[in-house]
This record gives structure tokens, C-alpha cells and sequence, in this order.
């Protein structure tokens, strides 16, 4: 692997698979009755997050924990960016302090390559602005694996705020490189100028991008983004994009609903298809502490043995 | 004291010269351009090496100098260095300073500080509205009055059509052009790089093309009703270069420039060599390659009056930032004439009389000033060149007080050897053996 994780164009698709591998023997981690490995041992990571969040700083945490790292996290109000001391700055003075990985968030697309730039630590991008969020995809693909037991092949498509969303560019990548059918689908103003370079289907009708998939991924509609005017309401966006047991019908039964959250609830998803046979929106997260240990432990804990 | 420039390759459209001729200068002043002058016995004779061009000094008609309230990131001293070190003998400079130049007091004091460095011929840019606010015309009779050239709100477009009809219409009274830094402000929004694949990958707002274009047919249109003469400034898209066309084409008093960075690069570059180079961020940004093959195609059929460098000088600290948080620009005055010969006049794009027209004679004219020729009479402003110098681009020895350029260590083919102002060499490339130039200008 890389030194650092930024991208998914930084994995090759036979690391992909060694990424997922390894997270299925990190799952069973989790389910000891002590859910502690000593592999990080030592190791000092930093949980850097310049951006609010729950779900993606505890998961990593809870992986760093149970692999016996030491972990640190900082969190940076974004107010007080303007003020302080630049990116740059907090970067050199926390690799001053010799860290072995930094995991990343920031609200600039980017954010990371700076950062990679300036540090020797390892990074771990968490979500750089409208860019990427590789572990997410990772998880993703985790979990489809686990239902479908392939990724080649699946009709999958991706539904809703295309334009602002780091989820759907590291999916993309992912998914794509790994041989899977994708589709795109959101309304026309939030669809990337350009996206169908990538090699996915663009289409603005759900009914047909939903037709005969295997997999269904919801996008969380970013509400604090949407003064722009992208459309006109959201009871309209949810009449026309949101994900209904009907929509859901024309996929395969044995579809997979998906949502790298937080949800709203009668916005991009109806209840009833988030809490429904389908959804695995919760294997999502609980996969995500076992997939971020295996991307930890690939990255930090390796080499260190292989020297040994 | 006279001397005679002996031996060189002269380029001068304006006089139609394109050949080896002796150009005798009398103090300040071009005295005669010839094929074997005799002169009289107090002439210093000068031999020009060979394979180098003489021509009239170029003209770099877009050039911030940051001066007064920048000084962190340029001044006028040392942005005029790195202007006759680029081989330019003149820069017309923009307003947006702190405060703006929108009255004569910051034209005197531009021009004084200008006198002082005693480098580069300096013509200041006035604003168009007071404060580059956008609501009322600035000073204009007064700055013409201490010596602005032209107009602009440059930063922004003048805000509204109003402004400009009235701008257009009240600059016509003074002769003066008013250069227009096209952008429809709705579209560009929150944009920070052109709006196609590159952008869409890595998640950076984009700006259409059209943002350009939409502003420069507003302002063609006005230019139409007023009889002003507009000038689009740093023109990225090829909406605009047809724009520009269609306004020529119907006989509206319209001139455009472009960038040699917009000539040059594309919005490749986003993604790599180096992922989020804040030194490829600029405004209007690098646009896709159908954007810079318009751009050539139009300086080569002529559509393209000038090449300006928009020299953008940050410091390397505002740079050093979040791609979204930098500020958009780059410099230009040392690397514009080695990426011209490189990639327009070596890959057969334009002439070299086309080259001198577009950076001399065309902003001589567009801003009505002296120079872009080598006219008896005419001010010694004279650009030295070296078409076949080989020339490696090192941030390290550049005279600009900010380095924020994506060509670091690149191989171009082409360079200048001096640069004389007004009959005095104020830079001599020591890369060139030149040593009677040295001791004689």
C-alpha cells in the first residue's frame, strides 16, 4: 500500500481485496468478549477532524482502540480556523510529536494532499470536503460483498446528492474498478458536470436506475448545502428521488438498501425501506470499525512485523 | 550620447521590418532604423550577437504590483524588476490595491514609486467605480489627468450593465479603453476551478466557461450601443473567443488578451502532477483542452490582440493553504516570453512579427500609449530576445518578491537577452554574452 490512504485511485483492486479480507478476520475481533488486539501496539494515531462528526470519528477510535493504539483525537471548530494557525501549521506541530497515522477530516477537497505533502505520518483521508471518503467506500463494498458475495457484476446504483458528496466519488471508484454496473441518479443540478467519464450511467429517472438492481445506495441529502436552489422542495425531492417501498419493488428482491447515513427520514429514504427487510444500514456501520482496522492495521501494522 | 545597435535580427511590424538592420539611438530617442547606417563619429557602435531579435519593447499590459497595500506580495520596485528581467519595458498595472487606484493621488503615487525603481515604464489602471465597489464612477477625468491609461474593476466585472454603459460611455469622453474581467458572478457562485470532469473528480467547485462568455457578449453588446471601446481581459474560454469574434465581426470596438498560462496549461493540472497545487489555482482558471487549442487557433488567425500575463503575485504563505482557501493567481512577467517562443513561435503557431505584434504593438495601441514600434523618434524601448536560449524556470532566481508559479523546472526553448528603456539597459541576461552592451547602454 501507499504511504498514505487519500483516494480510492490510490488501491489497487487487488488491495481492495486484501483490505476486505483482512476486515473479515478483524470482524470476528469484535465478537470476543474482549474485543482487544495487541497488533497497534504503541502505535500513536490521530483522529484529526476539522468537520463534526459522530459516526465516522467513533468508528475509528473503537478500531484504533481494539487494535491497542494510542489515539488522540482533535477536534478543530471550524470558526476557529479562520483565526488560528493554518492547516499546514497544525499538521507540522503534530508531526512534530512523531504520530504514526493521522486519519483526517476536513471541509476542503484536498485537504489530505496537503497534509501529505507536509507530514511522514501516515494519512488517512476520513472525508476531505466534496473529494472522497475511502474508508466509507471500502465499508461499503465490505457489505455488499457479504450479501452478494461479489462486487463484479451487480447492477448498483447510487441515488441523490451527487454533486456534494465524497461517498458516491470514492464508491464510483471502487466499485467500478472492481467490475460492478453503476449507476448514477439524482436530480440534473446535482449531478457532477462530466461523472459519466468515470464509467457509470447517469440518469435522472430513479424508476429506471432502480430497475433490476442489486444493490441500492442512498445518498444523504445535505440540507445545509441546499440554498442553492437545486430544487424546489424537499416533499418534491422526496416525491421524486426518495427511496419508497414502491421504488424498491423494481429492484431485484433480494436487493440491498444502503445509506452511509445520517439519514433523513422521509427526505432521500422512507422509514419503511431504511427499517425494511432490505436495508443493511447498520451492518454498515458495524462494519465500518472492522474495515477501518484492517485498513489500520495494513498501513500501520505490517511492515513493522515484516522488519521484525 | 549615440549609439548603434549593430548586427541584430529586427522584428518591428508596425514599420514592416523583418531583417537584419542597425538601430541608431540618440539619448532617449530611436534616431533611425536602417540597413547600414553611417554615423557620425560620436556613436558608439553596439554588435548585437547573433541569433538574437531586437524589437520594440514588449508591453505587458496586465500586471498587478500589489503597490500601495500589498507590499507583502510585490511592489513596484520589485514587480518592475521582474517585468525587465521578463524582457518587458512597460506594465500597465491594476487597480485593486489597498487603497484602489480610483483617484489621482494613488495614480501619482504608483507613478512615483515607479520613477523611483526607474526600471520599467509603469501606466496605471484606474478603477471604473469608486472603491471597485460597483455603485459610482470612480475619478476618472482626474486620473487621466495624472496618468492612467485605462479603466477596470478587474478582480470583478463592473457590476452591473448600468455601470458599464456609463462607464463606456463617460470613459469614451477621456479615450480611454475599459478592460473587463468578464464573469457573471451568479455562475462563478463559489467556483474555484473550470467546472468539467477534472473538477468534478476532485470535488472542486467548477466555474463554466460561459461565466465568461455570458459578461463578455454583455459588454460587447454595450460597446455596440456606446461606441466605447471595451477590452476583455484574460481570456480563458472559447465561448468568449467566439463572443470577441462575433463583436469584431459586427464592428464593435472590442480587443482581447490571453495568458500565456491559459495558452498553455489545462485543467489537467488539478489532479497532477501534483493533486490541489494551489499554484494552478487562478481566476479565470485553467479551462479544458478544447479552451487552450481555441486560445492558439485564435492567436494564430489574429482574433487575439494580446498577450498579457495577468502576473498575480501571492505570498507563499496565503498559498500555502487549503485549496479553496488560496487566493487565485500566479506570476507571469519572467516566464511569458521563453513559454511564447516555445509554444508559439517554435511549434509554428505564430511569427515572430505575429509575437510582436501581440506583445508590444497591440497593447501599445489598445492603451494608447508610446511604443510597439521602432519609429524614428520614437522612444528607445527596445526588447532584446533569444529565440534559442535555453532556458530552465527556477522560482529561486526570479526578481518577483512572490514565487507562486506552476513551471518550476521546466525546459522552454527561448528567452530575453537585455531590455533597454528609454535608451538605458536596465537588464542584461548573464546567461548571454553581452558585455558591450554592458558597458555601453
Amino acid at each position: 500500500m501507499k504511504k498514505d490512504l487519500l483516494s480510492i485511485g490510490d488501491l489497487s483492486a487487488e488491495e481492495i481485496y486484501r483490505i476486505l479480507d483482512t476486515a473479515e478476520a478483524m470482524r470476528e475481533i469484535g465478537q470476543r468478549p474482549i474485543k482487544k488486539v495487541p497488533t497497534l501496539r504503541g502505535k500513536t494515531v490521530v483522529n484529526l477532524f476539522y468537520e463534526p462528526s459522530t459516526r465516522t470519528r467513533t468508528s475509528f477510535e473503537i478500531a484504533e482502540k481494539r487494535l491497542s493504539a494510542d489515539t488522540l483525537n482533535i477536534a478543530v471548530a471550524s470558526s476557529s480556523v479562520l483565526k488560528g494557525e493554518t492547516l499546514a501549521d497544525t499538521a507540522m506541530n503534530i508531526e512534530a510529536m512523531a504520530p504514526d497515522v493521522i486519519v483526517l477530516r476536513h471541509a476542503s477537497s484536498g485537504a489530505g494532499h496537503l497534509l501529505s505533502r507536509i507530514c511522514t505520518s501516515r494519512i488517512i483521508n476520513a472525508g476531505d470536503g466534496t473529494h472522497e471518503h475511502p474508508t466509507q467506500a471500502l465499508l461499503d463494498a465490505f457489505t455488499i460483498r457479504e450479501h452478494k458475495q461479489r462486487i463484479e457484476g451487480l447492477k448498483i446504483v447510487i441515488v441523490g446528492d451527487l454533486l456534494h458528496s465524497r461517498v458516491l466519488r470514492s464508491n464510483v471508484l471502487l466499485l467500478t474498478k472492481l467490475g460492478a454496473d453503476v449507476w448514477v441518479c439524482g436530480p440534473s443540478t446535482l449531478i457532477p458536470p462530466g461523472i459519466a467519464r468515470l464509467g457509470v450511467r447517469v440518469s435522472t429517472s430513479i424508476d429506471e436506475a432502480v430497475a433490476g438492481a442489486d444493490v441500492v445506495m442512498m445518498l444523504r441529502i445535505q440540507q445545509e448545502r441546499m440554498q442553492g436552489a437545486f430544487f424546489p422542495s424537499l416533499r418534491e425531492y422526496f416525491n421524486t428521488f426518495g427511496m419508497t417501498a414502491e421504488r424498491v419493488a423494481r429492484a431485484k428482491p433480494d436487493a440491498i438498501i444502503m445509506h452511509p447515513g445520517p439519514m433523513n427520514r422521509g427526505v432521500e429514504i422512507a422509514s419503511d425501506v431504511a427499517d425494511g427487510p432490505g436495508s443493511v444500514i447498520l451492518e454498515q456501520v458495524a462494519n465500518g470499525v472492522a474495515v477501518r482496522m484492517a485498513v489500520l492495521y495494513l498501513m500501520a501494522g505490517v511492515e513493522d512485523e515484516a522488519a521484525a | 550620447m549615440k549609439r548603434l545597435l549593430r548586427g541584430g535580427r529586427v522584428v518591428d511590424p508596425a514599420n514592416g521590418r523583418d531583417g537584419v538592420f542597425d538601430v541608431w539611438i540618440d539619448g532617449d530617442r530611436i534616431a533611425q532604423v536602417g540597413r547600414d547606417l553611417r554615423v557620425d563619429g560620436d556613436t558608439r557602435i553596439v554588435d548585437v550577437p547573433s541569433g538574437l531579435v531586437v524589437c520594440p519593447g514588449l508591453i505587458d499590459m496586465h500586471v498587478h504590483l500589489r503597490e500601495p497595500g500589498q507590499e507583502h506580495k510585490e511592489t513596484v520596485a520589485t514587480g518592475t524588476a521582474a517585468a525587465v528581467a521578463g524582457g518587458f519595458t512597460a506594465v500597465a498595472c491594476m487597480p485593486n490595491t489597498s487603497p484602489v487606484i480610483d483617484n489621482a493621488g494613488v495614480v501619482a503615487y504608483v507613478l512615483k514609486k515607479a520613477a523611483e525603481a526607474n526600471l520599467a515604464r509603469v501606466y496605471p489602471i484606474g478603477a471604473v467605480s469608486r472603491g471597485q465597489r460597483g455603485e459610482q464612477l470612480a475619478d476618472i477625468a482626474e486620473m487621466k489627468a495624472a496618468g492612467c491609461v485605462a479603466l477596470t474593476d478587474d478582480g470583478h466585472p463592473v457590476s452591473t450593465a448600468i455601470l458599464m454603459r456609463r462607464a463606456l460611455e463617460y470613459a469614451g469622453m477621456f479615450d480611454l479603453p475599459v478592460i473587463e474581467h468578464c464573469e457573471e458572478q451568479s455562475l462563478k457562485g463559489e467556483g474555484v476551478a473550470h467546472e468539467g470532469f477534472h473538477a468534478s473528480s476532485l470535488g472542486l467547485r467548477g466555474i463554466p466557461g460561459e461565466a465568461e462568455s455570458i459578461m463578455a457578449l454583455r459588454d460587447i453588446s454595450l460597446a455596440e450601443l456606446t461606441g466605447g471601446a471595451v477590452h476583455v481581459a484574460h481570456m480563458s474560454a472559447r465561448q468568449t473567443l467566439d463572443a470577441v469574434r462575433y463583436g469584431k465581426s459586427r464592428g464593435a470596438r472590442v480587443t482581447c488578451e490571453v495568458t500565456p498560462h491559459h495558452f498553455v496549461l489545462t485543467d489537467e493540472m488539478l489532479g497532477a502532477p501534483v493533486a490541489y497545487d494551489t499554484n494552478v489555482k487562478m481566476n479565470p482558471p485553467l479551462r479544458q483542452i478544447e479552451d487552450r487549442d481555441a486560445m492558439l487557433a485564435g492567436l494564430a488567425d489574429g482574433s487575439i490582440d494580446a498577450i498579457a500575463t495577468d502576473h498575480a503575485p501571492h505570498h507563499a504563505d496565503e498559498k500555502h493553504v487549503e485549496f479553496d482557501r488560496a487566493p487565485f493567481g500566479i506570476t507571469g512577467l519572467e516566464t511569458a516570453v521563453s513559454l511564447c517562443f516555445d509554444r508559439l513561435v517554435h511549434r509554428g503557431v505564430v511569427s515572430l512579427p505575429r509575437l510582436v505584434e501581440l506583445l508590444s504593438l497591440n497593447p501599445a495601441r489598445i492603451l494608447r500609449v508610446p511604443g510597439g514600434s521602432l519609429s524614428d523618434g520614437a522612444p528607445a524601448d527596445i526588447s532584446i530576445l533569444a529565440p534559442d536560449l535555453p532556458v530552465t524556470v527556477s522560482a529561486a532566481r526570479m526578481r518577483s518578491k512572490s514565487k507562486n508559479m506552476p513551471f518550476e523546472g521546466w525546459t522552454l526553448r527561448g528567452g530575453v537577452a537585455a531590455t533597454i528603456v528609454g535608451g538605458r539597459a536596465v537588464y542584461i541576461n548573464e546567461a548571454i554574452d553581452f558585455d558591450n552592451l554592458k558597458s555601453e547602454i
